[in-house]
């Protein structure tokens, strides 16, 4: 198993979900970081600190947005979530709006996750690859994009 | 220092440089690091939302829209580098 696979806990991936705002969207992330184990619900309100201090600066490609806390005793440990919207919304984002993947990241330190964040830049850079997940209609479907 | 966003762009980058043959140190680094550390950077690669943010640093502040797009990596890195 890749790190990336192993970064995603069970139940970390979830598709068709409904959000009307970024905040919404934030939290739905935030949401399957607690649920999957990997931090205590109080991180999802840690995510949104980010975007209230400086603004949505983590949709970092068309449609994609990366929202991360900083290592924090709600962190229990290193991984990541991904909400796939049933609606794209908008974040206020310049030039990558509207955003239709929300992945959560936590980490407990600030290089224990290097290598998933490493293959997470290589799977996005891969355009096809995220048109598949986009598309996706089950989290198995996505999980088995996963290297 | 960056965990996310930050180590992402710094990830790509690292792999256009490698590609132009430029020799470079790159740093993730978060908000509060970067106006520190930015002082000794010649480039300090941001996203448009925190430009204004970093401005008054002395390094030359490229904007990227789109992290994972190595040829908007290539092209701005390569005007600034070469």
């Amino acid at each position: 198993m890749s790190a990336l696979s192993a970064a995603f806990a069970p139940g970390s991936i979830e598709v068709a979900v409904k959000a009307s705002t970024r905040e919404d969207a934030i939290l739905a992330a935030g949401r399957l970081l607690a649920k999957s184990g990997r931090t205590t619900v109080d991180y999802a309100n840690e995510m949104l600190e980010a975007l209230e201090e400086f603004g949505p600066y983590f949709v970092l490609a068309p449609g994609i947005a990366i929202a991360h806390g900083r290592p924090s005793k709600s962190v229990l440990s290193s991984g990541l979530s991904l909400a796939v919207l049933a609606e794209p919304v908008v974040f206020g984002s310049e030039h990558n709006d509207p955003v239709s993947l929300v992945f959560g990241l936590c980490a407990t330190d600030h290089d224990s996750h290097i290598d998933v964040l490493a293959e997470l830049a290589t799977m996005l850079t891969d355009t096809d690859l995220v048109t598949f997940v986009l598309n996706a209609v089950t989290a198995d479907e996505i999980r088995a994009l996963l290297p | 220092m960056g965990i996310g966003t930050s180590v992402l762009l710094k990830m790509n980058a690292e792999k256009v440089l490698k590609q132009l043959g430029i020799e470079a140190t790159v740093e993730a680094a978060d908000m509060t690091t970067a106006r520190t550390l930015g002082f000794n950077a010649n480039i300090v690669l941001t996203t448009p939302e925190l430009v204004a943010s970093l401005t008054g640093l002395p390094a030359e502040i490229i904007s990227i829209d789109h992290f994972f797009d190595l040829e908007e990596l290539t092209k701005k890195l390569g005007k600034a580098l070469l």
